[in-house]
């Protein structure tokens, strides 16, 4: 089976639909799938809840699809940089979900893992319990979380070969593994497509069992936050 | 004269211990790597997946594949180690991460602290403040003793959703260090030109020796 496509448009043909739920990689503006959410932003594709940890800024990432007001609902863990989210979001345009961001990480691994559900410490006590299950395990109270599983899993990584196995780069790997794991579906992008055999089959970060559909392309990787020191003051 | 942001900052340093994982929250916690004492070596975790994180990069060297859990540009060490963001949350949950250095808007005498939201203002997300704050072994908030309006933020309740609960051990504030113990806090230690009595007419909640 051939996983390699040609742009992300065509990794994303006959896979889009109205009111899906997408699971994408990413923290902050550092590893996210910017070719697959342009993409998404030129279907058209409506309805849509979107578990990410952060939701992009205004004009990039996935602030592209909150302006197009293809998103219904966002489940993250912080949401600070994008004012189009928050004027939304405050006129009651578009749904939130705060998640803790060990929980959304969680939530998606569990739910490529086959687990639906886990007890966590996080939140107790917090208005992020409320509602949930409680139980006590050795004297201590836990909550019960639910996994995520996404119709479509939207990831960047760094390098994959062409039977999907990936290797991501620095802290730009952050919520791609476990965003890759809970899609029904998989579709990764890539800055090289490297020839089967030349990734150390004991250096790789993420087996292509998860990984669907594969697309390589250029990447504009914005820095959201740039802080430098002088050489002089060393 | 009260502490300023530099040296709570420094004060907040004396935590650590030789060959501790630590995590330093945004803010006057971030300065505390400056401060690190000399012969103490510890391990920075940022969230985001990265163990051993190095200083800022120089001018023209910054990686967009490289930064902090305040999304800054930073650099790698020789001992660094890079994971997805689960696994970075299950050393944290899991407890291997022996302190988090946070700041605080509020926190009480019970050790119950609260960092992410004011209701009726904008509201960013609590990050990965609540699973610090539930999973690492100990729990220290820097913070102002007082509002800029000079009302206590060292409470007996605290007023603000709660980010954790019976979460904070120790506080360090421009006016001196607390330790949250049975039954409300107790003064550690006064910040220089600091009276006993200035830093209990700072505070709201119960202090006890």
């Amino acid at each position: 089976m051939k996983k390699v496509y040609p742009s992300a448009e065509a990794a994303l043909e006959g896979v889009l639909f109205d009111g899906m739920t997408i699971a994408s990689g990413g923290f902050g503006l550092c590893g996210i799938p910017e070719l697959l959410i342009a993409a998404i932003r030129k279907a058209g594709t409506k309805d849509l809840t979107v578990a990410s940890n952060n939701a992009g800024v205004d004009g990039f990432g996935l602030g592209v699809l909150l302006e197009s007001r293809q998103v219904k609902k966002m489940i993250s863990s912080y949401v600070g940089e994008n004012a189009e989210f928050m004027r939304q979001y405050l006129s009651g345009e578009l749904e939130l979900e705060f998640n803790p961001q060990g929980t959304l990480a969680e939530r998606m691994r569990a739910g490529g893992a086959g687990i639906p559900g886990f007890y966590t410490r996080t939140g107790v006590g917090t208005v992020i319990a409320e509602g949930k299950e409680h139980k006590d395990f050795d004297g201590k109270t836990y909550i019960l979380e639910r996994a995520i599983v996404a119709d479509l899993s939207i990831v960047k990584a760094w390098k994959a070969d062409p039977s999907g196995n990936l290797v991501f780069r620095k802290t730009a790997r952050n919520f791609n593994p476990p965003a890759a794991t809970c899609g029904k579906l998989c579709v990764v992008e890539v800055e090289e497509i490297v020839p089967l055999g030349s990734l150390d089959p004991d250096a790789i970060h993420l087996p292509g069992i998860y990984v669907h559909r594969i697309v390589q392309g250029e990447h504009e990787k914005r820095i959201e936050q740039r802080t430098v020191r002088k050489k002089e003051s060393v | 004269m009260p502490w300023d942001r530099n040296q709570m900052a420094a004060r907040a340093a004396q935590e650590l211990q030789d060959g501790w994982y630590v995590n330093l929250g945004i803010g006057i916690p971030t300065l505390v790597a400056n401060y690190i004492p000399e012969g103490v070596s510890v391990t920075l975790q940022s969230e985001n997946g990265m163990l051993g994180m190095g200083p800022f990069p120089y001018e023209g060297e910054e990686d967009p594949d490289l930064i902090n859990a305040g999304k800054q540009t930073i650099t790698e060490l020789p001992q660094t180690a890079f994971f997805d963001s689960a696994t970075s949350f299950a050393m944290i949950r899991g407890g291997k991460i022996a302190m988090a250095i946070l700041g605080a808007m509020e926190v009480a005498e019970n050790g119950d602290l609260a960092n992410w939201m004011i209701p009726g203002k904008l509201v960013k997300g609590m990050g990965g403040a609540m699973d610090l704050v539930a999973g690492v072994g100990r729990v220290v908030v820097v913070m102002d003793h007082t509002s800029k309006h000079g009302e206590s933020k060292v409470l007996k309740q605290c007023t603000l959703p709660l980010t954790g609960q019976g979460v904070v051990n120790r506080i360090i504030t421009n006016l001196g260090v607390l330790d949250v113990v049975p039954g409300g806090l107790r003064i550690v230690e006064l910040a220089d030109g600091v009276t006993d009595a200035d830093l209990r007419a700072a505070t709201e909640a119960t202090l006890v020796n």
